[in-house]
């Protein structure tokens, strides 16, 4: 068998290595996406206080840092039995995560995605980034500069810092949103509403534009894992667990999130840190889901904003109505939550409970409490267990890029079969592996929450398990 | 009594009552002196150095030296500032102070002397040494990884609390803060209402489930760097 690996991926947060497998006939066999570096934070919070969680597990990403936040939160709040939130908390912490939302996906799709789309993935790597768009398309790099600046300063206000903030305390929150907060973001909120609605049409008509190479780009059929609403409606901020399988049927639906563990397992496999979560009822060969935005507009019956939901019917329309399982798609779904979160934190902007004073509830305590949130890119899951004296004993994190694992490990495949002429690693096969893991996730180094910067390797191994090939990007080789 | 005693700091005259330290006479002069095991209340221990002065040439702690006529006291010179940051420096290298999760960040005087002497990052190694958390009692935590052996809990459980809770065991670079107990902090009778508890400088001791109930930006370090209280009392005052 034939090996190629790629390692650094440039754009991808955290250290990555790609291992591409050829059969006796050098054809690719199998793919794999290594995170290679190991961070430990379910072992080293072993021991701590529960309320530190929040605070200290966010350390493990410094692009999403409030999703994690709010996830160890959300099961801290049920430690202290004070899940049933007051108003201005739970609708403080919405904020933060609309902006958190806002912020990430901007920068996932400007700052990293947009240089693949706008100039094509096989196009001079010394303009394909944020640079280079910033000057061939000075309007477009600008829009998401300072819409990822006005996400950042909305999680400032609720959390206290930009970036690693406190706002969120085990039953509520520590601060309200003043009036001098709230006005200062009301200022640009109508340019931002409609800066992402340019950014959904942008990735629509690129989408559209470009089904072809779409269909075929490291695409494939799959479940998809979200937690949605009562009702139904996305919700990206609290609900029961849905999974539906390629044609959309529901595998289960509303599931309460503490018994996560009744239908989600983690496999382990040798060549990587990172696990491998699947569907128990399915088990680990067809169980395996895509998590994210893409899978999120899949498994939700509607928006309830009426900007995002309008674009998410015509997103629904170009499929059929089926699931979409485009990889590529991803972009488009993604700026339709863009614009479904800036819709939200519009709505928040004006609503007088978030000045409210109410806030912190307690009850009786429980031992043990998952979190669950829709994180940027997925469905993120904390699950502690927290001893009478304070102490937590057990933690397990199940983070987006692990639930999005396999599909990351197909895309390459797939873009490796379609890519990958002979025994060489071209420029092109680099390029078109990277853009597809993109796609997905700009960050693997939570996945295994290692320390770092990412950027990947390729090596090609044959047959026999001889080294073929190896090229590295963006670091020094 | 009256301030009858004249001595300078820094070329400043400054009037001091018989008995005083050099810390508390420069204290009401509005003249700031770091410190960190140094609490009004308690007795002087001299312990940290952080407030090492010049006393007619000679090093010494302002907090346990006693104020003469005449005396020369060097205190903010560039030498007496980089064996402080020396000092604070060498505090976080020998403990595990992890600012970023430590829910005492904004309230932390050590922390705050940090920030105040502009050290960004330890020059000095990290020792990492293996150390506990006693989270055995129902409302109060020990986390012996930020505990800098200032003495601040063993003095105000003995002469504030009138307890003996906490208590000094082995010597020099083995020298670790130990509860009165066979066990552990459960096994003492320290309260949560004991006045040793919010006597910590750092995050050693604090009330459980506390955490970060304070916002980022309303902590008392947020704005104003630690001693600018000292300094602008004395300054509202003229």
């Amino acid at each position: 068998m034939t090996r190629i690996v790629i390692e650094p991926v440039t754009r991808v947060e955290g250290h990555g290595k790609v291992s591409i497998l050829l059969d006796e006939g050098n054809r690719v066999q199998q793919a794999r996406l290594h995170v290679v570096e190991f961070r430990g934070f379910e072992r080293f919070v072993q021991g701590r206080p529960y309320w530190e969680m929040p605070v200290a597990v966010q350390r493990l990403c410094g692009i999403c840092p409030v999703s994690h936040h709010l996830a160890a939160v959300k099961a801290m709040d049920r430690i202290v039995g004070g899940e049933k939130l007051t108003p201005t908390a739970e609708k403080m912490r919405r904020l933060m995560h609309y902006g958190q939302m806002f912020q990430s996906h901007a920068l996932h799709f400007f700052h990293l995605a947009s240089p693949d789309l706008l100039f094509g993935f096989g196009s001079d790597a010394r303009k394909r980034n944020v640079l280079g768009v910033a000057a061939a398309h000075p309007e477009l790099g600008r829009q998401g500069i300072l819409m990822r600046k006005y996400g950042q300063e909305v999680i400032k206000a609720t959390a206290g810092k930009k970036i690693h903030g406190t706002g969120a305390i085990p039953g509520g929150i520590n601060k309200n949103l003043s009036i001098a907060e709230r006005d200062a973001l009301l200022v640009d909120i109508a340019q931002m509403v409609r800066w992402g609605e340019s950014a959904v049409a942008l990735a629509r008509d690129y989408t559209l534009g470009n089904l072809e190479l779409a269909v075929d780009f490291g695409s494939f059929e799959s479940n998809h894992l979200s937690i949605v609403r009562a009702d139904g409606a996305m919700d990206l901020y609290d609900g029961g667990l849905r999974a539906i399988d390629k044609d959309g049927n529901r595998l289960f639906d509303h599931l309460d999130n503490q018994r996560y563990r009744d239908v989600i397992a983690e496999e382990v496999k040798s060549w990587s840190y990172m696990k491998f979560p699947f569907l128990i009822a399915l088990g680990p060969a067809a169980g395996w889901y895509r998590v994210g935005p893409l899978a999120r507009i899949n498994t939700c019956n509607f928006i309830d904003t009426p900007k995002a939901e309008a674009a998410r019917k015509e997103f629904v329309k170009a499929s059929g109505g089926k699931p979409n399982n485009l990889t590529l798609a991803y972009h488009w779904a993604r700026m339709i939550e863009t614009l479904h979160s800036i819709e939200k934190i519009e709505l928040l902007l004006h609503d007088k409970d978030l000045q409210g004073t109410d806030l912190v509830v307690k009850g009786d305590r429980r031992e043990e409490a998952v979190g669950i949130i829709e994180a940027p890119r997925g469905t993120l899951i904390h699950h502690y267990k927290v001893d009478r004296n304070d102490r937590v004993t057990m933690c397990n994190l199940i983070v987006s890029t692990t639930n999005n694992n396999e599909s990351m490990n197909r895309a390459v495949a797939s873009v490796a079969r379609k890519y990958l002429s002979g025994v060489e690693i071209t420029e092109g096969l680099l390029n078109h592996v990277e853009v597809a893991i993109r796609a997905y996730d700009p960050c693997l180094s939570c996945a295994t929450h290692a320390l770092g910067q990412m950027p990947l390797q390729i090596e090609l191994f044959d047959a026999a398990g001889r080294l073929l090939d190896r090229k590295c990007k963006g670091m020094a080789q | 009594m009256a301030n009858d005693i004249s001595f300078t700091i820094d070329g400043v005259e400054v009037a001091a009552a018989p008995g005083q330290t050099i810390i508390e006479a420069a204290e009401a002069a509005g003249i700031y002196i770091p410190r960190l095991c140094h609490k009004p209340g308690l007795e002087p221990f001299g312990g940290c150095r952080v407030c090492t002065v010049k006393s007619n040439g000679r090093p010494c702690s302002a907090c346990t030296q006693p104020v003469a006529p005449g005396m020369v006291v060097e205190n903010d010179t560039e030498e007496l500032r980089a064996l402080r940051r020396d000092l604070v420096e060498l505090l976080f290298v020998e403990g595990n102070h992890f600012c970023m999760f430590c829910e005492k960040s904004g309230h932390c005087e050590l922390q705050a002397l940090a920030y105040r002497f502009g050290i960004a990052a330890p020059r000095f190694d990290y020792t990492w040494p293996a150390r506990q958390v006693d989270m055995s009692h129902p409302d109060i935590l020990v986390d012996h990884n930020r505990c800098i052996l200032c003495g601040r809990c063993v003095r105000t459980s003995r002469q504030v609390d009138g307890k003996n809770v906490f208590q000094f065991v082995g010597r020099g670079h083995e020298k670790r803060l130990a509860v009165n107990a066979e066990a552990d902090l459960g096994a003492t009778d320290a309260a949560v209402t004991d006045a040793a508890v919010g006597a910590c400088p750092v995050g050693a001791l604090l009330k459980k489930r506390i955490g970060f109930a304070t916002p980022v930006g309303r902590r008392p370090y947020d704005e104003r760097p630690i001693g600018t209280d000292i300094e602008t009392a004395a300054a509202r005052k003229e």
